[in-house]
């Protein structure tokens, strides 16, 4: 697995939001994303939307309630195409598989589309391990396999390289004339890659679905190096998440309307590509051996906890990313791991482990906006609640609250709450003690705009670092009520 | 092909509409002009739960609120000794001491014909979280269920349960409507307290650009991430600023609190009121 960087959150968050150029580039995720989801919706009408969200969800939700079934369904049909299906428990023995196939195939070159699992895996560091030169095909997935970083958006990895980051490192790893114009950038990378797409013996690939029914690998992309790598080189290894796997080619309809929508506003991605197999005898082209790697890595943890089986339901769009105003503040490397954004917070707990990624169910206000964005309407809010109820639940460990908050202040807040007596004990306190520390020269409080614009105590200095904060009021409500409201003309 | 939809997976909220549209208490209002014995005979009892930081922070806005349902000739009570619904425990998984005081509440407003919450973040976590946090007791989610059907958050209340768009305020001056974001996603109230924005005498509304995205206050996630969430109020007041309006209208003081707060640091003058204040003409300006 890549390095687990999900600790780092606070910090890396911190720094993060303060880069000018992942605000811009976050911007244009909100805005074009985003925005383009929205128009679709307009479109087809909300309504015809929801129908179609409805149905990918039961069929999510059913596939996941039969998920065995269907995996030996796929493993069977596979087979009978001439593939070859392989189960791996998790990124160790997946990469084993590949790295068995190296050898025994004498590949020396691999090129490969987009894959988020292949991340999970690190599979790129393995093979570069095994001597064999591995390409990324995707555009965005290039640029950042030159940079040596991480996907920066699911859809979008290189969302944050400017193009003048771009031809910079064109010009450092590729040795092209500088260039300021896109289309010219792309068209360098292209004649790159070019060569390396018939030099291959090796294509890897994700999958967006897997077919049952029909044995089925589905790749959608918009630059046809998905294409390329599943039918030029000699063997095609298609890896991807044991939850991928839909019922039937009918079921698939309504994923590709959903997903370029809710992806990046398209209608329909520039190619749909659905591989069975390999090449037949009477094929013209197509790769001699075709291998499926199904892999688990975690996903069975997520199956088996009922409150969280949902978020195998995902289908990689990252419409939750672009409506995330947690995810458009602070971007999506300061996540620590290969998911980020909403989804990612309760992906990454369940499979680098809740207590690496504790930082990371925190990290929302639970607005539900990702709930409303996602095609699946995956209940993310709820699934974030149930995580940070795992770790309130769990006792701290080398004195590093795991919660929110920590567990004394919950209980001694849920104490005073449940006592009016004790609530307005506290209650006359801390109104005495904001008195003298607001009448003193030499207090960590002072007033100012409207309320309390210095408070120097532990977490109220948070808020006060950019926020005024309101005082407590003379009299409660309760008071108010008892002396003015009550009993206008007998009422209780 | 069979499919398997488990209870779990049926948001709380659809679950909820269905029992509210069969909802027996839901009053008759009069149309004929001699309704006016039966509007006393048939007069809406409502019991606020007043919400911890309206009780302790901002009562003007319980105050508002009682004055307005009152004029509206509602018949408000005000059960003694609540204090939290146990949003802040549920939120940070406190699930047991949030039932602690969930359960302090079903006592409280077990009589109650309707709970006014004048907070639709408070709202929900009594109509659609409580029902979750006792989802292993029978028992307490039967009383969970009863008392989710009778909560209705203050402009919900209004539009919903009185039939009315129309108040009867006047306001003097511009008004823009921050939609809190579990107002909006959890009890599903949209465009209710913008009619009733649109309809008060002499306030002229204006809308919001960007009003749906979350303010940043978001309970602890304000402190315990201080630079997120102060980027996003920074958006939401650059917004709401953008508008011109002299005065800011949400349904959730804690949101109002969060925003102010940074208007406040910025020496803005901008008015922040709960919709209740704005309703309310004697309390406008308390």
């Amino acid at each position: 697995m890549p390095e687990v960087k999900t600790r780092d959150f606070p910090a890396a968050s911190a720094v993060s939001i303060l880069d000018p150029q992942i605000r811009m580039a976050l911007q244009r995720a909100g805005t074009g994303f985003d925005g383009g989801r929205r128009e679709c919706i307009e479109e087809v009408t909300p309504q015809v939307w929801e129908e179609w969200r409805e149905q990918a969800r039961q069929t999510k939700l059913h596939t996941l309630d039969h998920l065995d079934y269907y995996l030996e369904m796929l493993e069977e049909r596979v087979s009978a195409n001439g593939g070859q299906v392989h189960f791996a428990a998790d990124a160790a023995e997946a990469n084993a598989i590949v790295a068995d196939l190296v050898r025994t195939r004498g590949v020396r070159i691999a090129t490969k589309s987009k894959s988020m699992v292949s991340e999970e895996l690190n599979l790129n560091h393995m093979l570069e391990s095994i001597g064999v030169d591995v390409y990324e095909t995707d555009l965005g997935e290039y640029i950042i396999q030159l940079a040596e970083e991480t996907p920066f958006h699911l859809v979008a990895p290189a969302l944050h390289k400017s193009k003048e980051e771009v031809s910079r490192l064109f010009t450092e790893k590729l040795g092209v004339p500088p260039m300021d114009d896109i289309n010219a950038l792309a068209a360098a990378a292209r004649e790159a890659l070019r060569q390396r797409f018939l030099e291959a013996d090796l294509g890897i690939s994700g999958a967006n679905f897997l077919v049952a029914e029909t044995g089925t690998l589905v790749i959608i992309t918009n630059e046809g190096n998905g294409r390329l790598c599943t039918s030029a080189p000699r063997i095609h290894v298609g890896i991807t998440g044991m939850e991928k796997v839909i019922p039937s080619v009918q079921d698939l309809a309504v994923f590709l309307r959903l997903l370029p929508r809710s992806a990046t506003g398209q209608r329909i991605t520039s190619y749909v590509s659905m591989v069975s197999g390999p090449r037949k005898h009477d094929d013209e082209d197509g790769p001699e051996e075709f291998h499926l790697i199904v892999v688990d890595n975690g996903r069975s943890r997520m199956l088996a906890d009922p409150d969280l089986r949902e978020a195998l339901m995902c289908i990689r769009c990252g419409a939750c990313l672009n409506i995330c105003p947690v995810y458009q503040k602070v971007g999506g490397h300061a996540y620590g791991w290969v998911y980020p954004g909403p989804i990612g917070s309760i992906v990454s707990p369940m499979l680098v482990g809740l207590d690496q990624a504790s930082d990371l169910p925190q990290a929302s206000s639970l607005c539900g906006a990702c709930r409303e964005a996602c095609p699946i309407r995956i209940d993310i809010p709820r699934m974030l609640l149930h995580l940070r109820h795992k770790l309130a639940e769990e006792p701290d460990a080398g004195g590093r609250a795991k919660g929110t908050m920590p567990r004394p202040i919950a209980n001694g807040f849920a104490k005073v709450m449940a006592n009016p007596g004790l609530l307005s004990a506290t209650r006359k306190f801390a109104r005495a003690a904001q008195a003298m520390l607001l009448g003193s020269p030499i207090s960590p409080l002072a007033r100012g705009g409207r309320g309390i614009r210095k408070a120097g105590l532990p977490l109220l200095s948070k808020w006060t670092h950019s926020r005024d904060l309101p005082e407590i009021a003379p009299r409660s409500f309760g008071e108010i009520w008892k002396q003015e409201l009550s009993n206008p003309d007998g009422e209780r | 092909m069979t499919v398997c939809y488990p209870n779990h997976a049926i948001h709380p909220l659809e679950a909820r509409i269905d029992h509210r549209n069969a909802d027996p208490r839901r009053p008759h209002r009069p149309r004929t002009g001699f309704g006016k014995a039966l509007l006393v005979e048939s007069r809406t009892q409502a019991d606020l739960f007043v919400t911890c930081i309206i009780d302790q922070i901002y009562p003007q806005v319980g105050v508002s609120v009682v004055r307005v349902l009152r004029k509206l000739g509602v018949a408000v009570g005000f059960p003694e000794g609540q204090t939290c619904c146990g949003q802040p425990l549920y939120n940070t998984g406190y699930t047991e001491q949030a039932r602690r005081l969930a359960r302090r509440v079903l006592d409280g407003f077990r009589d109650s014909t309707y709970v006014v919450v004048p907070s639709g973040s408070c709202a929900a976590m009594m109509a659609n979280f409580y029902p979750e946090l006792f989802r292993d007791d029978p028992e307490m989610l039967e009383q969970a269920r009863t008392l989710s059907s009778k909560v209705r958050e203050f402009s919900q209340f209004l539009t919903d349960v009185l039939g009315m768009d129309d108040a009867g305020a006047t306001y003097d001056g511009s008004v823009t409507y921050h939609p809190s974001c579990h107002l909006l996603r959890e009890m599903g109230v949209r465009n209710g307290p913008i009619r009733l924005l649109e309809n008060v005498r002499g306030a002229e509304y204006r809308e919001l650009p960007n009003a749906e995205v979350c303010c940043g206050f978001g309970g602890t996630f304000s402190v315990k991430y201080p630079h997120i969430s102060e980027g996003m109020v920074a958006d939401k007041v650059a917004n709401v600023t953008s508008t011109g309006a002299d005065t800011l209208v949400s349904c959730d003081m804690s949101c109002l609190m969060n925003i102010e707060g940074a208007l406040s640091r910025q020496g803005s003058d901008m008015r922040v009121r709960h919709l209740a204040q704005v309703l309310d003409d004697d309390g406008t300006h308390s």
